[in-house]
C-alpha cells in the first residue's frame, strides 16, 4: 500500500531510522515496567546522548547537527511510537536549550549548549507555578539583583526532569510593577546554593517521566546567568513554546500511530461471531477515523515545522494548531484503540490503556489546547482587521 | 602498562542469518539464505560494545575485520555506525565453505598484516556455526593466551582482571596484553548506531582484502583448506500431541506413567 512521501534527504531518513531502532530495541521492550514502576529511564537517556540525537536542532559549531524544528518532529514521532514519557524526557531538555539557543550569549551557548547537545546534561524549563500556567503573568518568583550576584526566591511547579536535569532556564520577576515586561529569564544550574527540589510527583499517565516541584530560596547565581535582556522573560518564553509545539504536535502522532496499530492488529486477531472483528462495519469505520486523523495530523506537523524552518516570523499562530489538532487526536485515537480491544485493550496485559492515559498530557502541557484556541483565535482576531 | 598506551583493539565479526526470520529447505536441509535478513551476530554485539567500553575508559582504536562475501561489508558498516573506527573486510572467492580451521587462517593473516594490536574480541560463538572454536583457534595462530566466555572484565594497572562464570561458580583470570577474548552476553547491553556514526559509514572507505593481500594460497583457504566436511543437515520436526486424561487422580496419574513408560521416559 502506497504511504504518503514526505521526501526525506538522506540525512533525515537517517534520523527516522536512529531514533526507530532506539524506540524497537530500547524503549518498547521496558515501556510497561518505567510506567508501573514510575522509573526515570537513565539507560535509554545513555543510549539517546549516543544516537546524537539530543543535538538535532543545536549548531554544528555547538556540537550538535544543525538542523531544524522539522528534523526534531520526525524524531519525536518515532521516539513517542514506543512511549511517550521517555520522549517527554527527550523534549524537555530541547526546552531547556532552546532559550540558551534563542537568546543566549556566545560565552552561555559554549558553556550549556555541547553538554545539551551531546545528552551529557539534560535540560529543563521552568515556567509554571501554583499562581502562574495559562496565566503566565501569575508568576511570583522574584529576581534580585545584589552586587555580582541574582537573588532568587521562589517555586516552580511540574517541572519535566525536576531534580534529574542539570540546566534549568526558569522565568522570574526582575521587575513586578512592569508586568509582563518586568519577567527575565535565569539560567540555573542544579547544585546552585539555595535551588532545591520538591518530591516527585505521581502521575495518572507519563509516569517515565519526572516531574518535581523547583525551589529557590535565597538562590544566588553569578549575574552571567541572565539569559536574554532584562524584561525580555515573557519574549523568551513565547519564543521557546512556539519553537516546542510542533514537536509536541509530533509526541502526538507517534502515539497515534502506535494506538492505531495495536488496535488494528489486535482487531485482525480477534474472533467474534466468527470473523475477525476487523471485518464489522463498526469497527472498520473507527479504525479508518483512527487513520484518517492520524495521517492528517503527521501532515499538519510536518508542514508546519517546515515552515518554521524557512525561518518565518511571528509562528504562534501555526505552532499553535500544530500542537492542537494532533493532540486532540491523540487523546480520540488512544481512546478509540482501547475501545476497539474492549476488554483486552482496558487490561495491562496490553499497551493501549498506557497510551491512552499517557494522551491527556499532549492536551495540557506546553500551553493547554484550551490556551492554545486563543492564540489561533486572537492572531485571527489580527487577520481579519486588514 | 594498560593505562600508559592507546589500545589497538581488533573485534572480529559475523555476518548472519537473523534467527527471527530464518526458514529451513525440508527437501535439502539446508537454510534458505534470501529468507532471513542478514545481521550481525549477536554475541559479536557485545565484543563490540566491550571495545567500546574499553575504548572509552583507556583511549585507542578499534578496527572491526569479517570474513565473508561481499554482502558481509553491510556488517562492517553498521559496527562502524556504531562506533568503530576502521574496518576491513576480508573476502575472496576462494574463502567460501571455510572450516573453522580455514576461517582462523584468514582472520590470523588479516591481523598480522595490521599495523599492530593489543587486544583481539570475539563474541563467544556464532549463532549459524555454534562451534565456538574461531576464537581460541585465531589465538593459537596470533601466539597469545584466549580467555574464552568472558562477562566481566575489570582494568588493573598492568592487567586485565576477566571474570567468567560456570553453574557453580567462577574463574576470575589475571592476563596482561596481548590476549584474544571471548565475550558472553552477559558481559554488557550493546550500543544501537548513532547519527554521526552512520554518516561516517556511509563515506567510509573499506578495503577489501584477499588472498593475494593476505599473502595466502587458496588451497589453504575457503573448502579446499578445510578438513572438515558436512555430510548431512536435517531439519528436525516437532510434532505436538494433546491427549486429556480423565479419571480420578490416581487413575490420571497411572494413565500418565505408563506412556512415559511406552515412551521410554520412566
Amino acid at each position: 500500500m502506497a504511504q504518503v512521501n514526505y521526501f526525506l534527504t538522506e540525512e533525515q531518513q537517517m534520523i527516522v531510522d536512529v531514533a526507530k531502532n532506539i524506540t524497537a530495541e530500547k524503549i518498547i521492550p521496558v515501556r510497561a515496567s518505567l510506567d508501573e514502576r514510575e522509573e526515570f529511564p537513565w539507560d535509554i537517556v545513555y543510549e539517546l546522548a549516543r544516537s546524537d540525537l539530543f543535538g538535532i536542532y543545536i549548531p554544528q559549531q555547538y556540537g550538535g547537527l544543525g538542523m531544524g524544528c522539522f528534523e526534531m518532529c520526525l524524531a519525536l514521532e518515532q521516539l513517542a511510537y514506543g512511549c511517550i514519557g521517555v520522549t517527554t524526557t527527550f523534549a524537555a531538555s530541547a526546552l531547556g536549550g532552546y532559550p540558551i539557543l534563542l537568546f543566549g550569549t556566545e560565552a552561555q551557548k559554549e558553556k550549556y549548549l555541547p553538554s545539551i547537545a551531546s545528552g551529557k546534561r539534560l535540560g529543563a524549563f521552568g515556567l509554571t507555578e501554583v499562581t502562574a500556567g495559562s496565566d503566565a503573568a501569575g508568576i511570583q518568583t522574584t529576581a534580585i539583583e545584589d552586587g555580582d550576584f541574582w537573588v532568587i526566591n521562589g517555586s516552580k511547579q511540574w517541572i519535566t526532569s525536576g531534580g534529574d536535569a542539570e540546566i534549568y532556564t526558569i522565568i522570574a520577576m526582575t521587575d513586578p510593577h512592569k508586568g509582563a515586561r518586568g519577567a527575565s529569564a535565569f539560567i540555573i544550574e542544579k547544585g546552585d546554593p539555595g535551588f532545591t527540589f520538591g518530591k516527585k510527583e505521581k502521575k495518572l499517565g507519563l509516569r517515565a517521566s519526572s516531574t518535581r516541584e523547583l525551589f529557590f530560596t535565597e538562590c544566588r547565581i553569578p549575574k552571567d546567568r541572565l539569559l536574554g535582556k532584562r524584561g525580555q522573560g515573557f519574549i523568551l518564553a513565547m519564543r521557546t513554546l512556539d519553537l516546542a509545539r510542533p514537536g509536541i504536535g509530533a509526541i502526538g502522532v507517534g502515539l497515534s500511530q502506535a494506538a492505531l496499530d495495536e488496535a488494528g492488529k489486535h482487531a485482525k486477531n480477534r474472533i467474534q461471531f466468527g470473523q475477525p472483528v476487523i471485518t464489522f462495519q463498526a469497527v472498520q469505520h473507527m479504525l479508518a477515523d483512527m487513520a484518517i486523523q492520524t495521517e492528517a495530523a503527521r501532515a499538519l506537523v510536518f508542514v508546519v515545522a517546515r515552515t518554521i524552518d524557512t525561518g518565518v516570523k511571528d509562528i504562534s499562530k501555526l505552532s499553535a494548531i500544530a500542537k492542537v489538532f494532533p493532540t486532540d487526536t491523540a487523546m480520540k485515537v488512544t481512546t478509540d484503540a482501547v475501545q476497539v480491544m474492549g476488554g483486552f485493550g482496558y487490561m495491562k496485559d496490553y499497551p493501549v490503556e498506557k497510551m491512552m492515559r499517557d494522551a491527556k498530557i499532549l492536551q495540557i502541557y506546553e500551553g493547554t489546547n484550551q490556551i492554545q484556541r486563543n492564540v489561533i483565535g486572537q492572531a485571527l482576531n489580527k487577520e481579519y482587521m486588514n | 602498562m594498560i593505562e600508559a598506551k592507546r589500545l589497538q583493539i581488533v573485534v572480529c565479526i559475523k555476518q548472519v542469518p537473523d534467527a527471527k526470520s530464518v526458514r529451513f529447505d525440508k527437501e535439502t536441509g539446508t537454510l534458505v539464505r534470501e529468507s532471513a535478513a542478514a545481521v550481525i551476530n549477536p554475541y559479536d554485539l557485545h565484543a563490540l560494545e566491550a571495545g567500546f567500553g574499553l575504548r572509552e575508559k583507556l583511549g585507542g582504536e578499534i578496527t572491526v575485520i569479517s570474513m565473508g562475501p561481499p554482502q558481509a561489508m553491510d556488517a562492517l558498516r553498521e559496527a562502524v555506525s556504531m562506533g568503530a573506527d576502521n574496518a576491513v573486510l576480508l573476502s575472496d572467492r576462494a574463502f567460501a565453505g571455510a572450516d573453522t580451521l580455514a576461517t582462523t587462517r584468514v582472520l590470523a593473516a588479516a591481523i598480522n598484516r595490521l599495523p599492530g594490536f593489543d587486544l583481539v574480541l570475539c563474541g563467544k560463538l556464532t549463532v549459524d556455526g555454534d562451534t565456538a572454536q574461531v576464537g581460541p583457534g585465531l589465538a593459537c595462530r596470533l601466539n597469545i593466551p584466549s580467555i574464552t566466555c568472558v562477562n566481566h572484565i575489570d582494568l588493573e594497572k598492568e592487567a586485565m582482571l576477566l571474570t567468567r562464570t560456570y553453574d557453580d561458580g567462577q574463574d576470575v583470570v589475571k592476563v596482561k596484553l596481548p590476549v584474544l577474548l571471548t565475550v558472553n552476553k552477559s558481559l554488557n547491553t550493546p550500543r544501537l548506531p548513532s547519527f554521526k556514526g552512520k554518516m561516517r559509514a556511509k563515506s567510509l572507505q573499506i578495503p577489501v582484502w584477499g588472498c593475494a593481500e593476505l599473502g595466502l594460497e587458496p588451497a589453504e583457504t575457503g573448502l579446499a583448506g578445510s578438513p572438515t566436511r558436512v555430510i548431512k543437515t536435517e531439519v528436525v520436526s516437532f510434532e505436538a500431541k494433546k491427549e486429556m486424561l480423565t479419571g480420578t487422580v490416581q487413575e490420571q496419574v497411572n494413565a500418565l506413567l505408563e506412556r512415559l513408560k511406552a515412551h521410554g521416559m520412566a
